[in-house]
């Protein structure tokens, strides 16, 4: 029988499972080495029954919690997908301000509300197997991920920080241009498409493993820049790390 | 008439987001008819305070992966009005350019991937890709040309990079140009031929209300990006005034708020855009329009699908229009340039499911210090509602599984986009 692969979406913005659609003539290769039981972004058929789980978005409300729960039973091998799933993403921006404070403002006064807490990530909440970096996470990487899952081999992350792949690029470095740039602190694995595209690296795709502490506040002190003021810049994709809380 | 209907469709499929349809009727009468939307709410326009502009350009396209480069845009046309910035022409033909591409890449998706499957008697595509594969490929060579087409304009289509207030800081080089126009005027229209002699076979159902239509208006043409607020049923109002149109409500039988205009609801989006612009489609489009019968203006809200394939060919004819612009004048290496200032900006554009505000204040630091932003899927969802009051009694004799995949059809026909929806009240249901 063939791997049951279903895709559940969460609070975030269905990017990453767009990124999936598109896939060219990938998917349907995929779709004929597995059976896709649940994707209901693109499919009306529906089953409770698989075995690869992608999850995508954070989760936001206490419906999110127990249906990640649920899932996580049933799933043999649960993989987030995205920034969102990963670490709560841009999501976890509203957690800076308390959720009544949010609520205030955006719905005002007279309404009754929906129950919301704090954004975080599904590694928060229950283990997960393979985690796909990034807003949106990159497609050969999804691609070569699936492959892994389906053949047995294991699956490696991109070790190196983004600053490898600029350079490969050949892009002139962001700090040259006066951007503030997470590149030498961020995992890599996005062939610097930032950097690439004209800007500078935002660390969608998070904190890399073991990251060079000491280069790093160098390149700061060397651009007349603060620590502080890279964890402002940080937050915006990993405010709910612990590295990022003040 | 003694009919007994009682269903709930859970998180209807091949819609962006989460929605639900209630119906209950005992001996014919009806009882609840409900279009219901449980989304989670991101809480973006409070999450949004505090970062500098530059940033709130950047992460406010997260609001939706589907039409990213539409939030983008609004984002970054409202920081402009803030900052009283003006366009190069070179850089509005870009962004106007790049704004196509995500109209057809939308449009493509939704024709395709979500309505053709009701038609064909399937769940979804991936039955297709065995029982009809070259349809399955034609779909997907057209969503990837046009991922393409905007990746090398603003560096990945989810979520843009290289646009920015005051244009985009990497221009695309003339060979990339080059390849785009003979792209789109070879293999897209000869795609785009033959999805339309596919999708003129299928029989869409008869049903009308008329309504007000609401969209961008500019007398010069059939607008996307700016212009003023224009409906069927009054003058042009300024794009400043969106809260006049909008008047956001809440309403006990849904979670999101609804908006209404000078009727019961109002309706945005691709049939809407038509019945106010309809005259301004470029040549193709037009006769496109003719060969569905599709004439403005249509209250059948189940064209809105073909409005979308009518304007798939006018967003490609147009950026054939831009692109021998751009290539007869050379690209210029421009920078964008932008004074901060304090103040507020109003942005609209026409996404794919219709018109949408982005509307901030900064401080004089560029720092967001208010929000608000409306979503073409909440202006719909009080249209969605008065369909089916008025659809239900129209087919209740019918088998219960006809009235279920008519109600479903209607929803997807809107091409609903709910994880966009800000605004989310929660509601106890009797």
């Amino acid at each position: 029988m063939k791997p049951r692969v279903a895709f559940f979406d969460f609070t975030g913005c269905e990017g990453c499972q767009l990124e999936v659609l598109n896939f060219y003539t990938e998917i349907v290769d995929l779709i004929n080495a597995v059976d896709i039981v649940n994707f209901r972004e693109a499919s009306s058929d529906r089953s409770d029954e698989y075995d690869i789980a992608f999850i995508e978005g954070s989760m936001s409300t206490p419906g999110d919690v127990e249906r990640l729960q649920k899932i996580r039973e049933r799933a043999k091998v649960l993989v987030a997908m995205g920034a969102c799933a990963c670490t709560g993403g841009v999501n976890a921006l509203k957690n800076r301000f308390s959720e009544e404070e949010n609520r205030k403002i955006v719905y005002g006064d007279d309404a009754g509300y929906y129950k919301t807490i704090p954004a975080k990530g599904a590694p928060d909440i229950v283990p997960v197997e393979f985690m796909l970096h990034g807003c949106p996470p990159n497609r050969l990487e999804i691609v070569r991920l699936i492959k892994c899952v389906l053949t047995g081999k294991k699956f490696e992350q991109c070790h190196n920080p983004v600053c490898v792949e600029c350079k490969l690029a050949e892009n002139i470095c962001a700090f040259e241009r006066g951007e503030f740039c997470l590149g030498p602190i961020t995992r890599g694995g996005c062939n610097a498409v930032c950097v690439t595209a004209g800007r500078k690296c935002w660390g969608c795709r998070s904190l890399v493993d073991d990251p060079n502490v000491n280069s790093e506040k160098d390149i700061l002190k060397k651009y007349g820049l603060t620590v502080d003021d890279m964890l402002v810049q940080f937050r915006l994709f990993n405010g709910n790390l612990e590295v990022a809380k003040a | 008439m003694s009919k007994t209907v009682n269903f709930k469709v859970h998180h209807v499929c091949r819609v962006e987001g989460h929605g639900n349809i209630v119906v209950n009727a005992k001996d014919g009468k009806i009882e609840e008819c409900r279009w219901e939307v449980p989304e989670s709410p991101r809480m973006f326009e409070s999450m949004l305070r505090g970062l500098g502009y530059s940033d709130v350009n950047f992460i406010a396209p997260r609001i939706c992966g589907i039409c990213a480069v539409a939030h983008a845009t609004a984002s970054i046309e409202a920081v402009e009005a803030a900052f009283n910035v003006t366009l190069t022409e070179q850089a509005s033909l870009m962004r106007e350019l790049l704004f196509d591409a995500e109209t057809v890449t939308s449009h493509v998706l939704h024709f395709y991937f979500l309505v053709a499957p009701d038609f064909l008697g399937v769940g979804s595509v991936i039955p297709l890709a065995s029982t009809h594969t070259d349809v399955v490929l034609r779909a997907l060579r057209m969503k990837k040309t046009a991922n393409n087409w905007a990746d090398m304009l603003c560096g990945r289509k989810t979520h843009p990079i290289s646009m920015v207030a005051g244009g985009f800081v990497k221009w695309p080089e003339m060979e990339q140009l080059r390849w785009l126009k003979q792209t789109l005027e070879g293999e897209y229209m000869q795609d785009l031929d033959a999805s339309v002699e596919l999708f003129k076979t299928l029989k869409f159902p008869d049903f009308t209300r008329e309504t007000e239509y609401i969209g961008l208006y500019r007398p010069d043409k059939y607008s996307f990006i700016g212009g003023a607020i224009g409906s069927t049923d009054c003058k042009p109002m300024p794009v400043n005034d969106y809260m006049k149109v909008t008047n956001e409500f809440c309403v006990p039988w849904s979670t999101a708020k609804y908006t209404k205009h000078l009727r019961d609801s109002y309706q945005v989006g691709a049939l809407a855009r038509f019945n106010v612009n309809h005259d301004k489609l470029h040549p193709k489009a037009k006769k496109v329009a003719q060969t569905f019968g599709l004439k403005a203006p249509c209250y059948n809200p189940y064209f809105i699908s073909v409005a979308q394939i009518v304007e798939t060919v006018h967003a490609v004819e147009n950026s054939i229009i831009i692109l021998d612009k751009l290539l007869s004048k050379g690209i210029k290496q421009e920078k964008p340039e932008v004074k901060v200032k304090a103040g507020r900006g109003v942005g609209a554009v026409e996404a794919p499911r219709g018109i949408l505000f982005h509307d901030y204040t900064f401080d004089d630091a560029g720092k967001l210090i208010a929000a608000n932003i409306i979503i073409p899927t909440n202006e719909n969802h009080n249209s969605i509602q008065h369909d089916f009051n008025k659809l239900l009694p129209e087919i209740i004799d019918r088998p219960q599984a006809e009235i279920t995949l008519a109600m479903e059809m209607l929803v997807r026909a809107y091409d609903p986009c709910i994880s966009c929806s800000a605004h989310m009240l929660e509601v106890k249901f009797i």
